[in-house]
């Protein structure tokens, strides 16, 4: 049982293991030699020993609040991005209305606005979820959006015929039909969650994995700050894999939907 | 006792009464009867069904159904089966089956016990007993058209509306169904239209077949079958048979030459 889940492993990973080994050999071999100095770009190994150093720390208070942050924003993002998807896809007017706002609220920088964030939300975790939730309520919005937007005129028809009402057709065929599509939005959705957060840090906080790296690179801590955005990706690529495996569980018995 | 008639029926997918697809068209359909609708592409068969399911609405023309003027909402009135299987591929072949059962809002719509128990027992006839639990992608092409025909026959209504259901699958599968069918019939206490683009199927399974006529001022031409039930594969070589088909030819060839 090991070795053929071994093979499937290197047969997956295999090359970007070997890729990414390489690229950490040499720069451990950059650093060591001297070439660049270690306060530009800190070696692998010394980032991995400031990260143990700073486990407590890391782990027990920023990477924790940075958490919160993205699972309150991630939330809101889901909650009313489906609320507007699904408003906008029953009601044409409200789609019309709606549509130029949120391109609109995607155009505006959003360091631009974290002045005004602050202002209202002072230095609390809400000026962050507010950060996160501009930056990962829009891919939720539209991918549910085109999502319920491909329920199939055919479908449509032949559950009209049966007797079917509005309220039929948006629950067996349409619900059905967005999710893979839903599930997109939430793959990138969540990503731009993490990087959300560490903005909203960056630009005003006490706490969270942003806050740590901007405060270790004011203080020439290089190796520190390196550790905690090494955090940052893998809290990012987890709770992409977790979405993935959601999904995967989810969609898990249907056919090709095409 | 007529189940179904069309007077005077004319629909435009345009404004101008001038490029109607269908003008004028009348017909009546006894209860019991097969009825095949064999005309070129164009001629407006797949339109026709969508005016008496009511998809569309005539410009101008009467539906009866059961006797009975439509005006508006007769959805649901009868049972419609477009080529594609259109099976969701999320649900399983008894969840598919179930699906007319659950937008009947009639007081006589039964039990869901009792639907389902039906239903078992017809999949077992259909040779499907036990494919109950599969999903679509699981199923061959003929098995799918069949769990569509049932589907089709679970609403409950006397007329069923087949638009090319056999179009899509092989010669030998085809072949299949028409036996399948035919053992069938004589059970089904049902009235079809069914809508081919075969002269032999038409031959083969109708009692009545209508041309649809492709200039405006040709009206629609019937032909009566008057082969014996039960019918067979045999009987393709039957004289009379021959003679329908190579009279069909004729006014088919006739029609399109001019």
């Amino acid at each position: 049982m090991r070795r053929p889940l071994f093979r499937q492993w290197a047969h997956d990973y295999g090359w970007f293991a070997l890729l990414l080994l390489i690229l950490l050999v040499s720069w451990e071999a950059v650093v060591a030699i001297g070439w660049v100095p270690s306060f530009i770009i800190p070696a692998p190994t010394s980032i991995i020993r400031s990260l143990i150093e700073d486990s407590p720390l890391l782990f027990g208070q920023h990477l924790i609040a940075t958490l919160e942050e993205v699972s309150l924003g991630f939330l809101l993002s889901v909650i009313v991005g489906v609320m507007l998807a699904v408003s906008m896809h029953i009601l044409r007017p409200i789609e019309k209305a709606l549509y130029p706002f949120l391109i609109i609220s995607q155009t505006i920088p959003l360091i631009a606005l974290s002045p005004i964030f602050i202002m209202w939300f002072g230095y609390s975790i809400w000026s962050k979820v507010a950060v996160v939730f501009l930056t990962a309520f829009f891919p939720i919005v539209v991918s549910t959006y085109d999502g319920l937007k491909k329920g199939d005129r055919d479908y449509t028809e032949l559950l009209l015929t049966m007797g079917a009402n509005r309220w039929d057709i948006f629950r067996t065929i349409e619900i059905p039909m967005a999710l893979p599509s839903f599930f997109s939005g939430l793959k990138l959705s969540i990503v731009y969650c993490v990087v959300g957060a560490t903005i909203g840090e960056w630009l005003g906080g006490t706490k969270g994995l942003g806050y740590f790296s901007r405060r270790m690179a004011s203080n020439m801590h290089t190796d520190a700050m390196f550790a905690s955005i090494l955090l940052l990706s893998l809290l990012g690529i987890s709770l992409f894999m977790m979405i993935v495996i959601m999904e995967k569980q989810i969609l898990k018995r249907r056919g090709s939907t095409k | 006792m007529s189940i179904l008639s069309l007077h005077n029926l004319t629909y435009s997918y345009s404004q101008s009464h001038e490029s109607a697809i269908i003008q004028g068209l009348s017909m009546n359909v006894h209860a019991g009867e097969f009825i095949s609708i064999i005309g070129v592409s164009g001629s407006g068969k797949s339109t026709l069904f969508k005016l008496i399911a009511g998809l569309l609405e005539p410009n101008c023309g009467e539906i009866r159904i059961h006797g009975e003027k439509c005006t508006t909402n007769r959805l649901g009135e009868v049972a419609y089966m477009p080529q594609k299987d259109l099976l969701l591929p999320w649900r399983t072949v008894l969840d598919n089956c179930l699906l007319p059962w659950e937008f009947n809002r009639k007081p006589s719509r039964g039990h869901k016990e009792e639907v389902i128990a039906n239903i078992q027992r017809m999949l077992a006839r259909f040779g499907l007993g036990k494919y109950e639990h599969c999903y679509p992608n699981e199923l061959s092409g003929g098995m799918r058209q069949r769990v569509a025909f049932l589907r089709t026959l679970i609403a409950g209504q006397d007329l069923l509306l087949l638009d090319e259901p056999f179009g899509a699958l092989d010669a030998m599968t085809k072949r299949e169904m028409h036996r399948w069918l035919l053992d069938l019939w004589d059970d089904l206490h049902k009235t079809i239209l069914f809508i081919t683009h075969d002269l032999e199927e038409a031959i083969l399974l109708s009692d009545r077949i209508y041309l649809l006529p492709t200039e405006h001022n040709q009206g629609v031409q019937e032909i009566h079958v008057n082969l014996p039930r039960p019918r067979h594969y045999a009987m393709n070589y039957d004289p009379h048979f021959i003679q329908l088909r190579k009279d069909l030819e004729q006014r088919l060839y006739e029609k399109t030459s001019i």
